[in-house]
Formats: C-alpha cells, sequence, structure tokens
C-alpha cells in the first residue's frame, strides 16, 4: 500500500491529513473484508469453517465501526450528517437529503473552518451557553 | 504548508493538540460579540476586504471618461504573541496534564479583548466603527447600583422600539458589571441575572474589551462581523529555551443599523 492510499503528495499534506487518510484507507479495507467474507459465507457448507469466517467478519465489524468513529469524530460536518442517517427508522434516502441540508447549512451558519484550515474552527457562538 | 507554519515547530502532533485545546478554551467564554453579532465566514486568508456595495467618485485623466471606485472595508489582522516553554512542551509529550500555558492563556485573553473592544467600541485605525459609538440613542449611565439595571435595560429597549427595533435582544456586559450582576439578589430573592434576561428575552453575555454594557438586537442583520481567518496558532521562532508562538485572526466588522443598540456607560 504505502502512499498510494495519498491522493496528492504526501508532503504537502498536514499531519492530520495523512492520518485522516490512513483510516479512510483501512475503512474502505474493512468494508472490503465483509464482503468477501459474505460471499465466501455464501457459498461455504463446512459448519467448522462458517463459525470461523463468521468469527472473522465480526472482527471487521467491529475494525470498520472504529475507523468510522474515528474518522467521524474529526469531521464535525460528517458527524452531524450521520447522526441524521445512522440507526433511523424509514427512507434512508429521505433521511440522507435532509441530513446534508442541516447539516450544511448548520455548519455554514456556525462558521466551521473551511477545508484544510488549521484554525481553532471557533466560529459564530450565537446560542452558545457561556 | 499555510503561513501559520506550523510544520516548521518543534512541536509534536500531540502537543499542538494541547495547545489548540487549551486556546479554544480559553478563547470561547470570552469573545463576547461572536455571541450576540453575525458572524460570516470563515472566508479564508487570502480574503482581503469587505464589500460595502459603495462606490467613491474618482477623477479620470482621459478625455469622455467618468470613474466611480469601489469602497471595500480592508479586513484587520489581529495577532497575539505568547511562548511556551520547550520543557513544558517535553512534558506534555511524556503526558504531563499541568502543562503551563500561562502565556497562552494571556495571549487568548488578549485577542478576545481586542475582538469585543473593536466590536462595541471600534478601533478607528482600522476603519471599524463600533456598535455603541454607532448608536444615536442617548446612552444611560449604568452606575454601581445593580438594582437599577433592571429599570436602565428597560428603558433602553423601550428606546430601541421605539426606534422600529423588534425581537429578542442581548446584554453585553462589562466585566464589573457583570460581576455586580453576579453578586446581587433582588428583594425576595430573585437573582438579578435572571430578572434581567427575562426583559431582554435574550443573552447576557461577559463581555471582557466591554466598558459599561451595550444592548443589541438579536433579530440579525444589523452588524456583520466578516471572518477571514477564524483564530489560529501560527509558529514564529524558537530557541533552545522557548518557541515563540501566536494567535491570529483577520476579520471586518461593521455596523448596518446603529440604532439597533444602545449604550449604556460605566
Amino acid at each position: 500500500m504505502g502512499a498510494d492510499q495519498y491522493h496528492e503528495p504526501p508532503d504537502e499534506l498536514p499531519a492530520e491529513t495523512r492520518t485522516f487518510a490512513r483510516l479512510s484507507a483501512s475503512l474502505t479495507e474493512e468494508a472490503e473484508a465483509i464482503g468477501w467474507y459474505e460471499q465466501r459465507l455464501a457459498v461455504e457448507s463446512d459448519r467448522e469453517a462458517l463459525a470461523i469466517m463468521r468469527d472473522a467478519q465480526g472482527e471487521e465489524f467491529k475494525h470498520f465501526c472504529m475507523d468510522l468513529e474515528f474518522l467521524l469524530r474529526r469531521t464535525p460536518l460528517w458527524r452531524e450528517i450521520a447522526r441524521g442517517i445512522l440507526f433511523q427508522e424509514g427512507d434512508i434516502v429521505e433521511h440522507g437529503e435532509e441530513a446534508e441540508e442541516q447539516g450544511v447549512e448548520g455548519a455554514a451558519a456556525r462558521g466551521a473552518p473551511l477545508s484544510g484550515s488549521s484554525s481553532l474552527g471557533i466560529g459564530s457562538l450565537r446560542g452558545a451557553v457561556q | 504548508m499555510s503561513h501559520l507554519l506550523r510544520e516548521h515547530a518543534p512541536i509534536t502532533e500531540e502537543s499542538w493538540g494541547r495547545i489548540d485545546e487549551e486556546a479554544r478554551e480559553r478563547l470561547t467564554p470570552a469573545l463576547a460579540a461572536r455571541r450576540l453579532v453575525d458572524f460570516s465566514g470563515p472566508l479564508g486568508w487570502q480574503h482581503s476586504a469587505t464589500n460595502l456595495g459603495r462606490v467613491a467618485t474618482v477623477k479620470a485623466p482621459f478625455t469622455g471618461i467618468s470613474a466611480e471606485q469601489r469602497r471595500v472595508l480592508p479586513l484587520v489582522e489581529a495577532r497575539a504573541s505568547f511562548a511556551v516553554t520547550r520543557a513544558e512542551l517535553a512534558d506534555s509529550d511524556r503526558g504531563a496534564e499541568d502543562i503551563d500555558f500561562a502565556d497562552l492563556d494571556r495571549a487568548a485573553h488578549d485577542l478576545a479583548v481586542a475582538e469585543n473592544a473593536a466590536v462595541f467600541h471600534g478601533w478607528k485605525a482600522a476603519g471599524i466603527v463600533g456598535i455603541a459609538e454607532a448608536a444615536p440613542h442617548k446612552p444611560i449611565a449604568l452606575g454601581n447600583d445593580c438594582e437599577r439595571y433592571p429599570r436602565h435595560v428597560a428603558m433602553a429597549i423601550e428606546q430601541l422600539l421605539a426606534a422600529g427595533i423588534d425581537g429578542h435582544y442581548g446584554l453585553a456586559l462589562g466585566p464589573k458589571a457583570h460581576e455586580l450582576v453576579l453578586e446581587s439578589s433582588e428583594h425576595g430573592g430573585v437573582l438579578l441575572l435572571d430578572h434581567l434576561r427575562k426583559i431582554l428575552a435574550g443573552p447576557l453575555v461577559w463581555a471582557p474589551g466591554v466598558e459599561g454594557a451595550v444592548v443589541v438586537s438579536l433579530r440579525g442583520g444589523d452588524f456583520l462581523f466578516e471572518s477571514g481567518e477564524d483564530i489560529s496558532v501560527g509558529y514564529l521562532a524558537h530557541d533552545a529555551d522557548a518557541v515563540q508562538l501566536y494567535l491570529e485572526e483577520s476579520f471586518s466588522f461593521r455596523v448596518a443599523t446603529p440604532e439597533a443598540a444602545f449604550a449604556l456607560t460605566p
């Protein structure tokens, strides 16, 4: 893998962006592994092999979730949009549209930092508790 | 690499995280203006001026040509420098929890005071007219008898209503007046703080850098803070003993509706 996970020259990327890219790559790998195990489980008939692969797939579920949680913690807007979509009953697409609209508008209203900025991200404090 | 040159500082990622967190914690309670005025941006470090939508006539030394020039409000770059000793940074990397960030805390307070003072009282050299100096209403003296504060604030709101400024209001209270309010309870034990909030139907904000107090409309569109680069920590220099850093932001501020505020002098 090496530097393949970088879309831009690594030397020009801030350390936090390189970390973000590593965890994004890890998330992708975990998702692929979950899909591969799903296919293997679908065609395997040996009960012992099935048990092992179910256990292995469970590990990938855990890894995927940890990667995702890390990325969401580092990306407030992504986290806010995810909050409107994940673990909700009903129409997924509808939730997605609403969460995106509310999240982006809310971030703009709060003065969220520009992408790639190293600012403290304080922005507007209207409505914040003092 | 950004102009902040953070990558050149002899500071680990962990310690940068702690410096940023300390700065954020110290700045947030003191940035009173951001609780009361409209904040737009951040528009980036390269954003240099606010469009005022107005022009001034300029002479054109060309036959048959008339000319007007756009008027803009240049953003001001405000910087507060501070130092962190390398010994403290090394201890931070070892996991120490009691890192001495006293100079950072001082710089954060200075920058918050400057931002508040610019917004509420103006910054002439930077072309910023403050809310209190723009307000056309005759100010009321706040005084030291804080039991009279509700009456003063009610009178201020009455004046705003008379000027057609409806809606919720906020109160920026200078530190001295804020301390008096916090210490006081009125007859019957009602907290003065709660009484003022009910009159305002809005927040009462601790505002270091404000002299006296200012009542402002919260309906929006009246007081416009434009952020270029929001407050960031940058690197200046280092030697064997300490790292010189700074807090910096670029911004402009303008009052669109002067009559939407009322000043209460100390």
